[in-house]
């Protein structure tokens, strides 16, 4: 179905991000610019997620260049669904950015590339096209390069730099797949794609291809052997801009890699096999790496690398059950992780450190505060009927369907480190006794109104969306089923994109 | 031409991953940029090169009777150059920025993120 409204995120955010350029002087009317703006964007994503719910796939051709020789746009369910949850992170960050940052941060553009940053990403969801795909890539990482550099602190820096290189090799990667695929179909729309890439006589230079891919995602992505850069570099920005990076810029690669790993290399055994067991070897190292960890920022840097672990073991099933425990997770964890770097921002404010052994006491001073925190914690952990559970027994029942029987236990296992790792923060900066020798945390009191409803309505917003998405999981299970079953019958994805000819 | 490409592109691959394992800051950039080249390079030869087709229709015809030169992979590397020399530039930035507050350019010593506190 034709509809050129379907760009309407991607442009409402750059038209967003240039109004708040003209302000670049005046900080506080960039604050309640930005947060109407991320109501309005929220507001665009939920008409985009119904109206694809209701009419299935919308499609839009660019300079009306029919399929596969113009710039196609497709919004379809996994899209839309990233799309919504990227606008819920960003309104969150938004509320959040206002009380926690400080001014001379906010002095140097953060509003603006905040939201290039959200249009990249939506660019990304929408398009259809491989190419397109890489640019609206570049575009995130350079909004995340500015972001993660802005105020220029010693280990920013650092970290930044680790972080730059990596994401530059990942797209040269990215670039050398495009080269060969292009090479071996002639064609660069996803659709055409998927029709051409199962005709190629050479499957072993598909699945060179695959590999280069592979890579490319898998860096951006944070799996096994190329997560290095995610522990060293996540926890030096100041928690706003961490928030919005654990929530969505490695779920980018994720999806990219959901994608090409449905629609282009499917049926090959030793991919599924080799990212079964990535999928394991990420679960594991990010579970132990957590567990070693002292700095709040690091341990929840450690567990985005672990529970990208489940979302790869998902494609690498391939069931169709473990597809909708995959995306079911995906769905979940970009809200409690974005909602965690939140409260480990708030938490530092609260003790004055970000290492859980000088942290402690918060539990007795605040006990309805820390009832808030465990919402989040606790739904990360999938304590029933929290979210995340659900997602888990899909993941776990359809790896025993498949008699993969290492990937339910890393699962497992990923879980109970999980738990292990949280029950430790509770215990360390809720449960213990604040430790004399380090005061200077600022006192829940001492906060002003606006810091207040600041900081807590992210926090409730988004407990909210998790809580909604563990006691109403019925309706999130049956938007992943149909994300799902649309990743592995591509029949419609294809025909909408290609049959629109005028 | 096609196997004096070929070798180039596999020149500036081995250098730019020869640099990238170095311990300098700056040789690190100049590897990123050789392997930048080198990909662009390659989207360029595996577009399939032809000598003196330029992709225009002749007149009096409504389509190709001849081959041509494909154009799409020289719009794909005007926007890769494009993005590349951005990202470049603010890399090269980034590495005096990185230089200046910590006075050092040996990658060995960036260890303080990963430090156990």
């Amino acid at each position: 179905m034709t509809n050129p409204f379907i760009i309407l995120p991607i442009v409402f955010h750059m038209a967003a991000a240039m109004v708040l350029l003209f302000f670049w002087f005046h900080v506080k009317i960039q604050k309640i610019l930005s947060m109407v703006f991320s109501c309005i964007g929220l507001a665009i994503s939920s008409w985009l997620f119904i109206l694809n719910w209701q009419d299935g796939i919308q499609v839009t051709q660019a300079g009306n260049w029919s399929a596969p020789f113009g710039i196609t746009f497709a919004a379809d369910t996994l899209g839309t669904t990233l799309g919504l949850l990227a606008s819920i992170s960003l309104l969150a960050v938004s509320i959040f950015s206002t009380v926690s940052m400080r001014a001379e941060r906010l002095k140097f553009g953060f509003f603006p590339v905040l939201h290039f940053l959200i249009m990249g990403l939506q660019g990304a969801f929408l398009t259809a096209d491989i190419f397109n795909l890489y640019v609206w890539f570049e575009v995130v990482i350079i909004s995340s390069f500015v972001l993660l550099t802005l105020g220029g602190k010693k280990a920013q820096l650092e970290g930044a730099l680790k972080y730059v290189s990596l994401n530059l090799l990942a797209s040269t990667f990215f670039l050398i797949g495009i080269a060969f695929i292009y090479g071996l179909t002639g064609t660069l729309n996803m659709a055409d794609l998927a029709i051409k890439m199962p005709a190629i006589e050479n499957q072993g230079l598909v699945n060179m291809t695959a590999g280069i891919f592979l890579v490319a995602f898998g860096i951006k992505s944070a799996i096994f052997p190329m997560y290095f850069w995610l522990p060293a570099s996540y926890h030096t920005p100041p928690a706003a801009i961490s928030a919005i990076f654990a929530g969505l810029l490695t779920k980018v690669g994720v999806y990219a890699l959901f994608r090409m790993f449905t629609l282009l290399f499917v049926g090959d055994n030793f991919m599924s096999i080799t990212l079964s067991g990535l999928a394991i070897l990420t679960i594991i190292a990010g579970g132990l790496g957590a567990i070693r960890q002292q700095h709040l920022g690091k341990i929840f840097g450690y567990l985005i690398i672990c529970h990208i672990g489940f979302l790869i073991a998902g494609i690498g099933i391939g069931s169709e059950l473990a597809i909708t425990g995959a995306v079911f997770y995906l769905i979940h964890d970009i809200v409690v992780k974005t909602n965690l770097f939140i409260i480990s921002g708030f938490i530092g404010k609260l003790t004055g450190s970000q290492l859980i052994s000088e942290q402690g006491g918060i539990y007795a001073k605040y006990p309805l505060l820390a009832l808030l925190m465990a919402v989040p914690l606790f739904s990360l952990v999938g304590i029933p009927p929290l979210s995340g559970f659900w997602a888990k027994i899909y993941l776990v029942q359809s790896s025993f369907e498949k008699q993969e029987y290492f990937i339910a236990f890393a699962i497992i296992l990923g879980s109970f480190l999980t738990l292990w790792v949280i029950a430790k923060v509770w215990t360390e900066s809720f449960w213990k006794d604040q430790p004399s020798t380090i005061r200077n945390g600022k006192d829940w009191k001492s906060f002003s109104f606006q810091e207040k409803l600041g900081i807590l309505t992210p926090i409730i917003f988004l407990s909210v969306c998790s809580l909604y998405i563990g006691l109403d999981a019925e309706n999130i299970a049956s938007v992943a089923n149909r994300i799902a079953v649309d990743l592995l019958n591509p029949a419609e994805y294809i025909d909408g994109i290609l049959s629109i000819k005028k | 031409m096609e196997v004096l490409l070929v070798i180039i592109i596999g020149l500036l691959h081995a250098c730019g991953l020869y640099m990238l394992l170095r311990r300098s800051m700056f040789k690190m950039i100049i590897g990123l940029i050789l392997l930048g080249n080198g990909a662009n390079l390659l989207i360029f030869l595996i577009g399939r090169l032809v000598k003196g087709k330029p992709p225009v229709i002749e007149e009096g015809m409504k389509v190709f009777t001849d081959a041509y030169a494909d154009p799409i992979p020289q719009a794909l590397i005007l926007t890769a150059i494009v993005i590349g020399f951005g990202l470049q530039s603010f890399a090269i930035i980034l590495i005096k920025r990185v230089y200046n507050v910590l006075e050092t350019d040996d990658l060995d010593e960036l260890n303080s993120t990963d430090e156990e506190l």
